[in-house]
């Protein structure tokens, strides 16, 4: 099915199945419950979860393919973000033309960086991706202030112009991002018995979005230029003694990367639609990189859990301080209950970065292909458990 | 007039005269191999043919057409492919994958931008690189991650990927190098094997005696950059300049 | 004239700091072939060392003065270092006083052995693994360790002064005004450079070291221990840059991400320099650092807007792309 394989058809209709049935599978405790603070289904949340899923999607064609490691992605994301305000600031909230020229505008910076930083590989690349970004980042928080608005960062106001649209709704305030007409901040709830889902449309445009660029990623892993990526990353010099020349291909994959950046950062702008030079941060870079490597660089389905993953912890585990855990551990004698949250306090709340690069080592050492290794080592455990019983009962069999 | 024209290349690193004078010339359909003690500057000459060096004075024609400024993939994509001394491969990649790469750059070019269409629907490029793979006798290995092949299989493989291409002149640097006798042998066979099977022009350099004069048609004798000799087989072995400069040596 | 001679003074003490650090970055490069992303983090916990130091120092204990009252009436309480109450009161003083000096005996032993420990029990592994694998390793241990930090100190900058002799600001020839802490950082930078280059140069232990930087296998085969000298290279390192983080705290208050920052830029510095490249590091630091300083005039970024942001990331684009292996740096070094 869309030209794709079985095995790859099937791991496009289950994301899709999950990401369209998000808001019930992270929504599993009723709402009054001591355990609804795990929930994750409301909009803001699920919209943060598909938004960097793209992000790392993007990231993942460059560096799980070729192997070429920029640390400068997130400039790309916000000068998305920022061609996306100033659409809706000039021409309309309608989120289309934003989206686009935030593809559009990302696609020609990575062209411009690509191309200088590509004539070098290895961490020479990595360096130049990173001054790069670290220079858009300075001069977004400085000189470029007509156009970024500096610290404050870039917001709507009653008296943009805003051609095809209005510059102030009828009651006097500032109108909101849609898609021809639907809200991206509207949604209806549903409650069934103590449960309740909310429904947003802005969470359903950003699954769709992310589902098509999924798909579309699929179909690049697939295709010879996929292929061609991979070969770079395997052994550039044969490549190049086999008639490739690798300079474009890896200029088109970084490209295409930085476009998906721009995507996620048209997206974001898109639901809450305000742009800040901080996302162009070199940390915010390093967290894309983590997404990736956490759940897998050069698979398809890793960068998205990656992504999911990290985002999901960030807000629960922010969330979670020293009161919830006395109640959880209050079964506990009241020393050891102490000593317990005593030693886990460090690792909640403020310390949810602490946890994150803890675990960030520990998948570095232990499980370089990250959660989709992890998850295929587990596969293969059991599969070989029930291969042994099968060698056993062949055994008992009489030879003949 | 040769498919290769070397004439009058120099090449110094410094104050070494790694390449002086070297004329060279190689007749299609041939095989001919370049020999030397070590430090003759075969590796260099080499380089030179396919534009990791560019020499400081002389000319390298290939089919009428200069190489010189040339990158690697440009004078791939004029018909010279090259087999390394260790063998380079995609190791991340499946057999067939890597030997439906160079089937890509025959037939697109060194770059094109094809990255929605599904590799399994070229059915044309999979075809020649299986039949490439069964000329070879590695058919049942296609679906093996070229990594896990054994040394062997993975000289076979390379071989595989330049034939593919049915380059004009295929150039083997020290195609044995390291190797034991049996693999030697068996190297020797493949290479005759696809001597025998193909109209194709091969260029080897190489310092294992053996492996030359049971291939070669031809051979050009270096030593300390400049051509000695050149003739066939039957010759070298008698000429006298030749036993002092390089059998001398070992004998 | 003097305008010049002023903004080369003051990208001396920023040059220091990158030098120092670049220096360690390009060591542990050129000896263990690892990319170090936390060299930063080690900076900062030098810097950190001194701010323990300071508390530790001014530990106190409780005495109620009965001659005295607070404005509420109550006995009058007063908190004497147990510094001051050892050694008395005039000596006590001066050791809170000279804390940042003192910590730099403070912070050898905690850096040398933080190096052995990270060196043993992680970067080890890493050797044979890709570049990409140690930046990612070393990248989320910066994390770690500066999360450490400010779980335990907070997210503030805490204010290391330095003492009284050696603050406040010098008259140097013909009215140029320039803080006598950034001289003393100058000097001490120099100082530590020159020592480093001393014992690579005049020991054997030195000597090795650099054999193995040029061709680690061959240095293997003769027998040489090298993984051991390897490992005390990486507690040299460390320590160097935590002293570089020491006497960097009365400069710029500490901070827990004063390391991330300058990482940053001591990569920058190390890639201009040339990977692996002693000398390349230590003259592209004051290079960058004075040029920084040059762009940070109203001059400059008046004719230029923004200038001073960006002149050391545009100087390293220019590097790289015009001399690939930066500006001292030896063939075929990381260059796949």
């Amino acid at each position: 099915m869309f030209g794709l394989d079985k095995k790859d058809t099937t791991l496009l209709l289950v994301v899709a199945l999950l990401t369209l049935l998000a808001p019930f599978i992270l929504n599993p405790f009723p709402t009054d419950s001591g355990l609804a603070q795990f929930n994750a289904g409301y909009p803001d949340l699920m919209q943060r979860f598909v938004i960097f899923g793209i992000f790392a999607i993007g990231f993942n064609i460059l560096f799980g393919l070729t192997g070429y490691l920029s640390f400068g992605h997130a400039a790309f994301l916000g000068v998305g973000s920022y061609s996306a305000v100033w659409m809706f600031k000039l021409l309309s909230m309608n989120i289309i033309p934003a989206i686009v020229l935030s593809v559009v505008i990302a696609g020609l910076f990575a062209l411009v960086i690509g191309y200088v930083s590509l004539r070098r590989s290895g961490i020479y690349f990595s360096i130049l991706t990173l001054a790069f970004a670290q220079m858009s980042f300075a001069l977004a928080y400085s000189v470029l202030t007509p156009i970024t608005n500096g610290e404050t960062g870039l917001q709507l106001t009653l008296e943009d112009p805003r051609i095809l649209g209005t510059s102030a709704t009828a009651d006097g305030s500032i109108p909101v991002t849609n898609l021809f007409g639907l809200e991206m901040r509207s949604a209806t709830d549903l409650v069934i018995g103590p449960w309740s889902f909310t429904f947003s449309a802005g969470y359903y445009v950003c699954a769709i979005v992310m589902l098509v660029a999924f798909y579309l990623a699929i179909r690049i892993f697939r295709s010879p230029f996929g292929m061609m990526l991979r070969a770079i990353k395997s052994n550039q010099n044969r490549l190049n003694y086999t008639g490739l020349n690798s300079r474009p291909y890896t200029l088109a994959a970084f490209v295409i990367s930085g476009m998906y950046a721009g995507l996620a950062g048209g997206l974001m702008a898109s639901m809450d639609p305000l742009a800040g030079a901080e996302r162009m941060q070199w940390t915010a870079s390093g967290e894309v990189v983590l997404m990736t490597i956490l759940g897998g660089a050069g698979t398809l389905i890793g960068p998205v859990l990656g992504a999911g993953m990290i985002k999901y912890f960030e807000n629960i585990f922010s969330k979670i301080n020293d009161n919830v855990l006395h109640g959880w551990f209050a079964w506990m004698p009241d020393g050891i209950e102490d000593l317990t949250v005593a030693i886990i306090h460090p690792f909640i709340g403020k310390g949810w970065h602490l946890t994150l690069g803890i675990l960030f080592m520990l998948v570095v050492i232990f499980l370089p292909g990250g959660l989709v290794e992890g998850g295929q080592r587990i596969m293969r455990l059991f599969s070989r458990k029930k291969a042994t019983k099968d060698d056993k009962s062949k055994a008992k069999q009489p030879a003949e | 007039m040769g498919i290769l024209e070397v004439k009058g290349v120099n090449k110094r690193f410094g104050g070494l005269q790694a390449l002086g004078d070297v004329n060279l010339s190689v007749a299609e359909n041939t095989v001919h191999a370049i020999i030397g003690p070590n430090g003759a500057g075969k590796s260099t000459l080499l380089n030179c043919l396919v534009g990791k060096l560019i020499p400081d004075t002389g000319s390298v024609m290939f089919n009428g057409q200069s190489v010189l400024g040339r990158k690697p993939f440009e004078i791939n994509q004029m018909g010279i492919s090259r087999v390394f001394q260790t063998p380079e491969i995609f190791g991340d990649l499946s057999v067939l994958e890597n030997v439906m790469i160079p089937c890509f750059a025959k037939r697109d070019g060194a770059f094109r931008m094809h990255a929605i269409e599904g590799v399994q629907n070229e059915k044309q490029i999979m075809e020649k690189a299986l039949l490439m793979l069964e000329d070879l006798n590695m058919a049942d290995k296609r679906n093996m991650h070229s990594a896990s092949l054994s040394r062997g299989d993975k000289r076979r493989l390379e071989m595989a990927m330049c034939l593919v291409q049915e380059p004009k002149l295929l150039l083997l640097d020290e195609p044995t190098a390291g190797m034991a006798r049996a693999d030697t042998n068996n190297t020797i066979d493949l290479l005759k094997e696809i001597k025998e099977k193909r109209d194709i022009t091969m260029c080897i350099i190489e310092h294992d005696m053996h492996v030359v004069f049971s291939l070669a048609d031809r051979i050009t004798v270096l030593a300390q950059g400049t051509p000695l000799v050149e003739d066939a087989p039957e010759n070298i072995k008698g000429n006298p300049k030749v036993r002092e400069a390089y059998l001398g040596e070992t004998a | 004239m003097d305008a010049i001679i002023l903004q080369i003074l003051n990208g001396l003490d920023k040059g220091s700091a990158y030098a120092l650090i670049a220096l360690g970055l390009t060591l542990i490069f050129g000896t263990l072939g690892v990319v170090n992303f936390a060299h930063g983090a080690l900076f900062m916990i030098g810097a950190f060392c001194a701010v323990t130091l300071q508390r530790l120092l001014n530990l106190s204990f409780e005495t109620i003065d009965p001659d005295k009252t607070d404005f509420l009436g109550q006995p009058l309480k007063v908190k004497t270092p147990y510094v001051e109450s050892w050694f008395g009161p005039d000596v006590g003083a001066t050791i809170i006083d000279w804390s940042v000096p003192l910590a730099i005996l403070f912070a050898i032993p905690i850096m040398l052995v933080i190096g052995f420990v990270m060196e043993r029990g992680l970067i080890k592994h890493f050797y044979k693994r890709p570049h990409a694998d140690q930046i990612l390793v070393t990248f989320g241990l910066a994390i770690v360790l500066q999360e450490i930090i400010k779980a335990n100190f907070g997210a503030n900058p805490i204010q290391t002064p330095a003492p009284e002799l050696l603050s406040g600001v010098a008259t140097l020839m013909d009215g140029v005004v320039y803080p006598v802490w950034r001289i003393v950082y100058f000097c001490f930078a120099a100082l530590i450079i020159g020592g480093v280059f001393a014992f690579l140069q005049f020991t054997t232990f030195g000597m090795v070291v650099r054999a193995g930087m040029a061709d680690r296998e061959t240095v293997g085969l003769l027998g040489i221990d090298i993984d051991r000298r390897f490992t005390i290279m990486f507690g040299l390192a460390a320590a160097v840059a935590g002293l570089a983080g020491v006497m960097y705290g009365p400069i710029n208050a500490p901070n827990y991400h004063m390391g991330m920052d300058f990482l940053v830029l001591s990569f920058v510095v190390v890639v201009v320099g040339g990977m692996g490249s002693l000398p390349g590091a230590v003259l592209a630091g004051f290079v960058l650092g004075i040029l920084e300083s040059f762009a940070s005039t109203t001059w400059a970024t008046t004719t230029i807007p923004g200038i001073n942001q960006i002149i050391i990331y545009l100087v390293a684009i220019i590097i790289l792309l015009t001399r690939p292996r930066g500006l001292m740096g030896r063939a075929g070094v990381m260059e796949d």
